[in-house]
């Protein structure tokens, strides 16, 4: 009974959080989407109920479509080149050679700033007149690019951005993968006359799998919800090049004021994270068994 | 073993409760305790505005006698900052937005009328009342509204030997004239959001278009005028990220010769010793006309609170709007009184704000004619005037889908 109790004790905190700031907001959030929601609602407490309307609504909305393949863009895109340069970095870090571990924390700093900064930096960088970047181009005879100016280039722009706030993360995670890794191994192919990329291909890389699937699973989660971002550098501009769907939700409920159709694009984005998060943890089962 | 534990958990957990019950407590409270004292919040963040504001605040605090708690929030968090007191029933008890918001918080009926204060509405420029104004009842005033106005270098016009222009031709052609290999002609904001469509207002309307048909030739004609000055290379294209600060910056640094402004900026330009700035009316379509720009400007509401506290908040409000305070603090922001023959003087005393002055008289309210509908419907052209100016739509396409997605509610 003791034994009981106390480990009903231990797991009170943390369901009483879950269900306080999780579960709360989630059906909230549910309740929201189902309602006409609008400034008066806050005020007043009273939404007519009007179904799935808002998703209709939302949905069909012409930005929508965009909104969501800018999403798999900026997700895929980031992923795929934040956890590459993060493993290689990871990689060649694993190498203990003079400098490391302090080259190593300086490439931490881009994780360490806040997004806003970031942002702020990387839209100075990115002006099309004065910015660094173009500065650089013009100098080695390239033309100029109109990174945050051109429907085309600015989700590019935004990606490239994200990849650099990224890479640590996938660095980190990735290089305590490594070190998990036993030194003899490598010892054992080495002296079987195994090169660098078959130790890679037939050591690190099943070895490191564990470990890839968390990383990949929280950098996709991650990179769905950034909003910080795109806000500050593009605001989803321009004329809607860099709209998510996470922005797109914001626009929804705080500039249009359609608070339910907000809140219905927020149930989207839970429904395919959720989904991934699944995937994940059946494969992480099957991988065990 | 696991009852030291059990006994840990107990005691730390009852505490915790604790606190979150009167956080909890506290947030079902309604704003500001003692009725000699009131909660304020506004968005004046920027360092010389935020002096500005505090010293009005100071002034009226000893007039009426009410201690102040001030607080300041930026622009964009002031809508979801005031959304969550409502929910809460925790508003402040006096509050300055954005006047084209006040209607939408009318709406929720969290805020009382000004006449249950005595405040009276004579003397007003029109269009703020109107802002101020939902279904027949005054809801709040503006101690002082801005408008945006066509600020120019002095050195480079002489320079170029440019006259400041009057007319969109005359704009087209000096723009054009003063562009250099460095430097643009002109600069104004065309972000995506309010502040764009703030920003293009004057063009929209002073071409006579009007926000309740956004495809109307007369707006895709003044879209075509915006967009063009930026396609033939007079504006730089980044003004689809300058938002209104980072044209000021590009004007101080000498990048544009001239910039559509508003008079807030005036304070700042001053400070800078080697900038020699005039200042005259947005340029109209044709010669001879006078622009109509958007009124700007915050205006202050007093949320229900509970009587004690609202009759404080009126106090101080009272104060905010008496002609001398509302001149210094005219002064300090460079923004336009609000009482027409106050203005009148006030712009003798400062020319460069006469030509603000002027264009106040004929500004128009943003959300006067679309009340709550306002929002969405400049969202939708600020997403069409960026479209335009990137190239990817026509002015005609751009403005037929931002009237289908204003339209379709």
């Amino acid at each position: 009974m003791s034994r009981r109790a106390a480990a009903i004790a231990f797991l009170l905190p943390a369901l009483l959080y879950v269900l306080v700031f999780f579960g709360y907001p989630l059906v909230y959030n549910l309740l929201m989407s189902l309602r006409d929601f609008s400034v008066r609602s806050f005020y007043t407490g009273q939404a007519p109920f009007v179904g799935v309307a808002n998703y209709v609504a939302a949905l069909g909305n012409p930005v929508f479509a965009r909104a969501a393949l800018n999403t798999v863009w900026f997700t895929v895109g980031s992923i795929v080149f934040q956890f590459g340069i993060g493993l290689a970095l990871a990689v060649f870090f694993n190498g203990r050679f003079l400098g490391s571990a302090t080259l190593r924390a300086l490439l931490l700093l881009p994780w360490l700033l806040p997004l806003v900064v970031s942002g702020a930096v990387w839209r100075w960088i990115f002006d099309q007149d004065h910015g660094v970047l173009n500065t650089a181009l013009r100098l080695v005879g390239l033309p100029a690019i109109p990174w945050l100016t051109d429907t085309g280039w600015a989700l590019p722009a935004v990606i490239l951005t994200n990849i650099w706030i990224g890479i640590p993360f996938n660095l980190v995670l990735l290089h305590g993968g490594l070190r998990a890794i036993p030194g003899s191994l490598y010892e054992a192919a080495a002296l079987d006359g195994a090169g660098g990329w078959q130790r890679f291909r037939s050591i690190t890389w099943p070895l490191l799998r564990p470990v890839t699937g968390i990383v990949l699973m929280l950098g996709l989660v991650y990179t769905i919800k950034v909003f910080d971002v795109i806000m500050v550098i593009t605001g989803g501009g321009p004329a809607n090049a860099t709209q998510t769907l996470t922005t797109f939700s914001y626009s929804l409920s705080f500039h249009d004021f359609a608070f339910g159709q907000g809140a219905a694009i927020g149930n989207v984005l839970i429904l395919v994270s959720t989904v991934f998060g699944f995937v994940y943890l059946r494969s992480a089962r099957e991988s065990l068994t | 073993m696991s009852s030291t534990i059990a006994r840990l958990t107990k005691s730390l957990g009852r505490p915790a409760v604790l606190t979150l019950a009167l956080a909890l407590a506290a947030c079902g409270a309604p704003g500001g305790g003692a009725p000699g004292s009131i909660t304020e919040l506004d968005y004046y963040t920027d360092q010389q505005g935020s002096a500005a504001w505090q010293k009005v605040l100071d002034t009226c605090s000893k007039k009426a006698g009410v201690t102040i708690q001030r607080q300041t929030v930026p622009t964009d968090q002031m809508l979801p900052k005031i959304l969550q007191g409502a929910t809460s029933r925790s508003l402040p008890n006096l509050v300055f937005t954005d006047n084209p918001t006040v209607q939408q918080i009318a709406s929720t009926g969290a805020l009382t009328p000004l006449s249950d204060y005595g405040i009276a509405t004579g003397g007003y420029y029109d269009g703020i009342v109107k802002a101020g104004t939902y279904q027949g009842k005054v809801y709040g005033l503006a101690p002082g509204v801005n408008g945006l106005a066509l600020l120019y270098n002095k050195d480079m016009l002489a320079e170029a030997g440019v006259q400041p222009p009057k007319t969109w031709d005359e704009l087209t052609a000096a723009a054009a004239k003063l562009t250099k290999a460095q430097r643009y002609g002109l600069a104004f904001s065309a972000v995506p959001s309010e502040e764009g469509t703030w920003q293009f207002l004057p063009f929209f309307w002073s071409n006579g278009a009007d926000l309740s048909r956004l495809d109307s030739d007369q707006a895709v004609r003044a879209l075509g005028f915006v967009a063009g000055l930026v396609g033939s290379g007079s504006v730089s294209k980044s003004v689809l990220n300058w938002n209104q600060n980072d044209v000021a910056d590009q004007f101080v640094a000498g990048n544009a010769a001239m910039m559509i402004n508003g008079s807030w900026n005036l304070s700042r330009l001053d400070g800078e010793k080697s900038l020699h700035y005039g200042v005259v009316p947005i340029p109209t379509p044709a010669a001879g006309g006078s622009p109509t720009v958007a009124l700007g400007g915050e205006t202050g509401v007093i949320p229900a609170t509970g009587q004690a506290t609202q009759q404080s908040a009126a106090k101080v409000l009272t104060c905010i709007l008496s002609p001398e305070v509302m001149q210094s603090w005219d002064t300090g922001h460079a923004y336009v009184p609000s009482q027409k023959d106050v203005a009148e003087n006030f712009g003798q005393q400062h020319p460069n704000m006469q030509p603000f002055v002027t264009e106040v008289a004929t500004a128009r309210s943003r959300s006067a004619d679309l009340g709550e509908k306002y929002p969405k419907i400049s969202q939708a052209l600020a997403t069409a005037v960026q479209a335009a100016i990137t190239g990817s739509q026509t002015p005609q396409q751009a403005l037929r889908q931002a009237q289908q997605q204003a339209g379709g509610s």
